[in-house]
């Protein structure tokens, strides 16, 4: 046989990253600070991952039994966005409510458009922002050693010092996954070093907002750094807004699209009614990727270049 | 009579407002936080309708068609103010909680459409019909978007509260909710193919534009039947052409048939001579 001539339709190059790779390798990734709320928060915090990751892979598994359609749970993107969704909740929300917003974000926001691929906005982030408006008081009341409290935002909102060091071990109060700093750096290198993310997306976003909130808001490093590491900018910039489906393809786009969710964080938490900005930065943004893939096309290989 | 029924199921079922012809959303999505208010402003959009189509069809041969929206406006704000009045006189808590809404009704495309799209052209007691049926559909709509909206974000129906404030989705009383409810809402009146014009299960008309001339209000309607009409003529022609041609089959079949018979019974005359 191998002396044949082997004809084949394109594509030629192929490569042993699979979906289901990349899938299981966020979920990795999303590992330490996921440990890390459990280790802090309690067995609360694990009751609330494992329940809403359930939710979320039985609502898909549902949905497509009943519309007769591949079962695609397998593939793990609903885990990813059950752990998502999980690590946005107060660890001491009632587990109805993480079920419901993985319901929402499976079923309304993922499938009704057409299931991984289609949809338009971060399921997780949808189901969050619908679940944090619908249930205003659980969803951003933070508890931290039985001690409630406001986060470090709310306090640097509000004109308080904060501190800096706890912020960066996670020592504070804040949703499960986004309190400890470290713990996201590791699994982002991870995602980096595996190549799963580039760092266009998260550089662009986290320098931007730096910028930004060093323009309008006080123009001290410690305040900067109190906005870097505080609230969930971390695991926004490297876990939810370089999610693949809702994100530019383009180099550009993405650096692009770094850019306005940097703008839009700063604005949201500097002159918008709440403290935190980083969902609904977002989930805006997302809808605004067909618009910035749009204009920054690059230039076919072989084409001139644009006449202008 | 038979027409005036046909009204009514048109409005209510088939060309239902709300989830068929998707008009006037702005009072669908805004006001249906409670089933009470989702009656409240789909019957006071009702009795608008049914009295504006009453008016505008009977002056519909006075109102010069160059002016007829203005025409039609006047007399819309007009029946608009009324009703406004009469339910700040008499039911003050809807009068509030509907608010500006109810003026706006005076721009609500339910209203103009079907002065435009059907008392315009229809008679007097249809038109009031087509306004009944058309303003029951709205009722229907906004009742059941209001319905669920009312239990899944207020814990309520039709004020009696029974779900804990604990347990309430806000959302749904708030506009994403109202969008969420009426898509699934139209999904599901698809899925189970209600008949109705939009999806494909009303009988269809011969016309490529679908026949319904009760809501078109284009130039094409016009040209379709002029061809239509044509088309009809020549099969008329061509049938009564082909009738005669028939008649005269036949009748020369009869012709040779009887000379047949004749030749047959000269024949027999002939045989029996012999």
């Amino acid at each position: 046989m191998s002396k044949l001539l082997n004809v084949s339709s394109s594509p030629h190059v192929r490569d042993t990253v699979t979906t289901k790779s990349i899938m299981y390798d966020v979920l990795i990734a999303m590992l330490p600070a996921a440990a890390f709320g459990v280790f802090q928060f309690g067995i609360h915090a694990l009751l609330v991952i494992v329940i809403t990751m359930a939710a979320c892979a039985l609502s898909e598994y549902v949905y497509e039994y009943a519309l007769k359609k591949p079962i695609t749970i397998m593939d793990g993107s609903a885990l990813v966005t059950g752990m998502i969704l999980a690590l946005n909740m107060p660890a001491d929300i009632p587990l109805w409510i993480p079920v419901l917003g993985g319901i929402f974000a499976i079923i309304v926001v993922k499938q009704l458009y057409g299931g991984l691929g289609q949809n338009f906005m971060n399921p997780a982030l949808a189901g969050r922002c619908f679940l944090l408006i619908s249930f205003a008081g659980k969803m951003s009341s933070f508890t931290l050693d039985g001690w409630s409290g406001a986060t470090p935002l709310a306090q640097l909102k509000s004109g308080q010092a904060v501190d800096v060091a706890a912020m960066f071990v996670g020592r504070i109060p804040g949703t499960i996954g986004e309190v400890s700093v470290i713990a996201l750096l590791i699994g982002a290198a991870y995602m980096v070093v595996k190549k799963v993310i580039s760092l266009r997306i998260p550089v662009a976003y986290i320098l931007t907002t730096a910028i930004f909130v060093f323009i309008f808001g006080q123009q001290d490093l410690g305040f900067v750094v109190a906005h870097i590491c505080g609230g969930g900018l971390i695991f926004g910039a490297f876990f939810m807004a370089t999610d693949y489906v809702t994100s530019p393809i383009t180099p550009n786009g993405q650096i692009v699209f770094g850019v306005l969710l940097g703008i839009l964080t700063g604005l949201f938490r500097l002159f918008g009614g709440s403290a935190e900005g980083v969902s609904y930065a977002i989930i805006i943004s997302n809808m605004l990727v067909p618009l910035i893939e749009k204009f920054t096309l690059p230039t076919a290989f072989g084409k001139e270049g644009k006449k202008s | 009579m038979n027409k005036c029924g046909e009204r009514l199921y048109n409005g209510i079922i088939k060309e239902n407002p709300t989830f068929v012809l998707m008009l006037g959303m702005c009072p669908t999505l805004a006001v249906t936080t409670t089933a009470i208010n989702g009656v409240g402003m789909g019957l006071s959009t009702t009795a608008v309708l049914v009295f504006s189509n009453l008016i505008i069809s009977a002056l519909r041969k006075i109102i010069p068609d160059r002016v007829r929206i203005p025409a039609y406006i006047v007399i819309v704000a007009s029946l608009v103010t009324i009703v406004q009045l009469l339910l700040q006189a008499f039911i003050p808590s809807l009068y509030e909680s509907l608010g500006i809404y109810i003026p706006l009704i005076v721009v609500n495309c339910i209203i103009l459409g079907r002065a435009e799209a059907y008392a315009a052209k229809n008679g007097v007691v249809e038109s009031a019909f087509d306004g009944i049926g058309m303003g029951l559909g709205f009722t229907v709509g906004l009742t059941f978007i209001a319905i669920f909206r009312e239990i899944l974000g207020g814990g309520a129906v039709f004020g009696f509260e029974f779900i804990p404030e604990d347990y309430r989705i806000t959302i749904f009383g708030l506009a994403p909710g109202a969008f969420f409810v009426l898509a699934i809402l139209t999904a599901l009146q698809n899925k189970f193919k209600a008949p109705s014009a939009t999806n494909g299960s009303a009988p269809k008309s011969a016309l490529a534009c679908g026949g319904n001339c009760a809501s078109c209000s284009g130039a094409a309607c016009a040209s379709n039947h002029a061809v239509l009409e044509d088309i009809r003529a020549k099969e008329e022609a061509k049938a009564a052409e082909a009738k005669k041609a028939a008649a005269l089959k036949a009748a020369q079949a009869k012709k040779e048939a009887e000379a047949k018979k004749a030749a047959e019974a000269k024949a027999a005359d002939a045989k029996a001579e012999e």
